[in-house]
């Protein structure tokens, strides 16, 4: 998208820019903002309830079932695999105790995206 | 580990596949089951299993020894007795319907009955006793029923628990309460098996799973969430809710089967009940 506008006239390239700055820090600050809505939907006990068997940053009393959520970008390649995993754990390990988020709809598609985004920050 | 893993697995893939459910034998499964969690918990004495979640979290079984110096089901066990104790307009009363008078009997629970072909759980047999003198039945979660119950578990204290497979048709039971207690269920699609068996002693949030070995050695059983006794049935339909799945009713063929599997695989402990949980 900006690499594109570089080409255009100096004077609406700038009122371009500046256009685009706006929605750039806005969806910065959306970011920010659905992570945190994902952290909440992950913490909630009604929605993913992921400390009954991870230790997530922020989040008090863990259980110990799975392995603690760190460093996520290191663990999965992409989103999408990441995504993957807590739509339907059963894919990777057909064993697994934890929950299918998406295929059983214990989580709302948009809720599922959310946390996502949350836990890829971590 | 490794060994450990593939216990684990041979518990976990049987039931799902049909092919090899049918050769299970319960002997095999019971020595299996116990040294499971023998080799799990090697610092735990075998009849301390009886205590649940306090065999094995050193630090919530002060506050539990303290509480059992003055049971909060004591009142219970003597309401218990006086029910038990209490003729039915027939004159008759529950000695009656029992072998030695209904005392110290709770360890031949549940049985086998190969003329009605089906299980019989002590619950169910205090219901029948009624029914048989023209009383009406008491219901099976809460209440009188677990009351007498209580009276009766109490009596048998110390006793071994001793669950025999008589037959054909009650392998068939057994085999259906181990399918159950294998199998994923509720939204959350989780087996009884994976809290109890292959976690037991992890922490579920803020609370330890206790081990299978064990589960029916100490019901009814007062729980501080109830405020009250409960007997085993309630908890099953407690924890089928846990993972958001529809419980069967208490007594319900399914729920018989399970205790059937269940207390079967707790052979060789004592009962300990009533029993005091959080
Ligand atoms: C009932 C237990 C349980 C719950 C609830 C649970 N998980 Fe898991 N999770 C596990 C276990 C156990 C593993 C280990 C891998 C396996 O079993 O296949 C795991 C693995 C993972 C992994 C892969 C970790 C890695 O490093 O490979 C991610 C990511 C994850 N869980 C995210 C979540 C999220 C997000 C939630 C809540 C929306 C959640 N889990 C809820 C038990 C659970
Ligand atoms: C999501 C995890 C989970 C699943 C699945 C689960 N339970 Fe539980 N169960 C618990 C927790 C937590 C407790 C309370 C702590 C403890 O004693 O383990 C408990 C307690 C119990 C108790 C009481 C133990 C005692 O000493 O008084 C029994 C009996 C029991 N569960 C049986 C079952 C059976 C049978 C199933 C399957 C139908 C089942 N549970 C499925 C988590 C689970």
């Amino acid at each position: 998208m900006r690499s594109k506008s570089i080409a255009l006239p100096t004077l609406s390239a700038l009122a371009l820019v500046t256009a685009l700055t706006v929605p750039t820090v806005s969806s910065a600050e959306e970011g920010a903002s659905v992570i945190e809505e994902g952290k909440s939907i992950a913490f909630n006990r009604k929605k993913g309830n992921c400390l009954a068997c991870h230790a997530i940053e922020g989040g008090t009393l863990p259980g110990n079932i799975g392995p603690p959520l760190v460093n996520m970008k290191e663990r999965f390649p992409s989103k999408k695999k990441l995504k993957e995993q807590i739509w339907d754990a059963t894919r990777t390990n057909p064993y697994t105790i934890m929950p299918p988020f998406g295929k059983h709809e214990i989580l709302e598609p948009d809720e599922l995206d959310k946390v996502v985004e949350f836990i890829y920050s971590l | 580990m490794k060994a450990k893993n593939a216990l684990l697995i041979l518990f976990l893939v049987l039931p799902l596949g049909t092919a090899f459910a049918a050769d299970v034998s319960p002997e095999e499964e019971l020595v299996k089951f116990q040294s499971y969690f023998k080799e799990k918990f090697p610092e735990i004495p075998f009849q301390d299993f009886a205590n649940g979640v306090y065999a094995v979290d050193p630090a919530s079984r002060e506050q539990w020894e303290a509480l059992e110096e003055f049971p909060p089901y004591e009142i219970d066990i003597e309401e218990g007795k006086r029910l038990f104790e209490t003729p039915f307009k027939n004159g008759k009363t529950y000695a009656d319907c029992f072998e030695n008078g209904g005392i110290g009997i709770a360890q031949n629970y549940p049985y086998f009955d190969a003329k009605r072909n089906e299980v019989v759980t002590l619950p169910l047999a205090i219901n029948r006793c009624r029914e048989e003198n023209g009383e009406p039945p008491l219901k099976y979660k809460k209440g009188k029923l677990a009351k007498i119950l209580a009276y009766m578990v109490y009596t048998s204290r110390g006793n071994t628990i001793d669950v025999k497979i008589p037959n054909e048709k009650a392998l068939e039971a057994w085999k259906k309460g181990r399918q159950f207690y294998f199998s994923r269920r509720g939204q959350l699609n989780l087996a009884c098996a994976h809290c109890h068996l292959e976690n037991a002693g992890r922490r579920i949030r803020a609370d330890i799973l206790s081990p299978a070995l064990g589960h029916p050695t100490h019901f009814p059983v007062y729980r501080s969430k109830w405020g009250e006794l409960g007997t085993l049935h309630r908890r099953f339909a407690g924890c089928n809710k846990q993972v958001r799945a529809k419980p069967f009713k208490a007594q319900s063929e399914e729920y018989r089967n399970l205790e059937y599997f269940l207390t079967y695989m707790s052979n060789g402990l004592q009962i300990n009940g009533p029993g005091v949980r959080k």
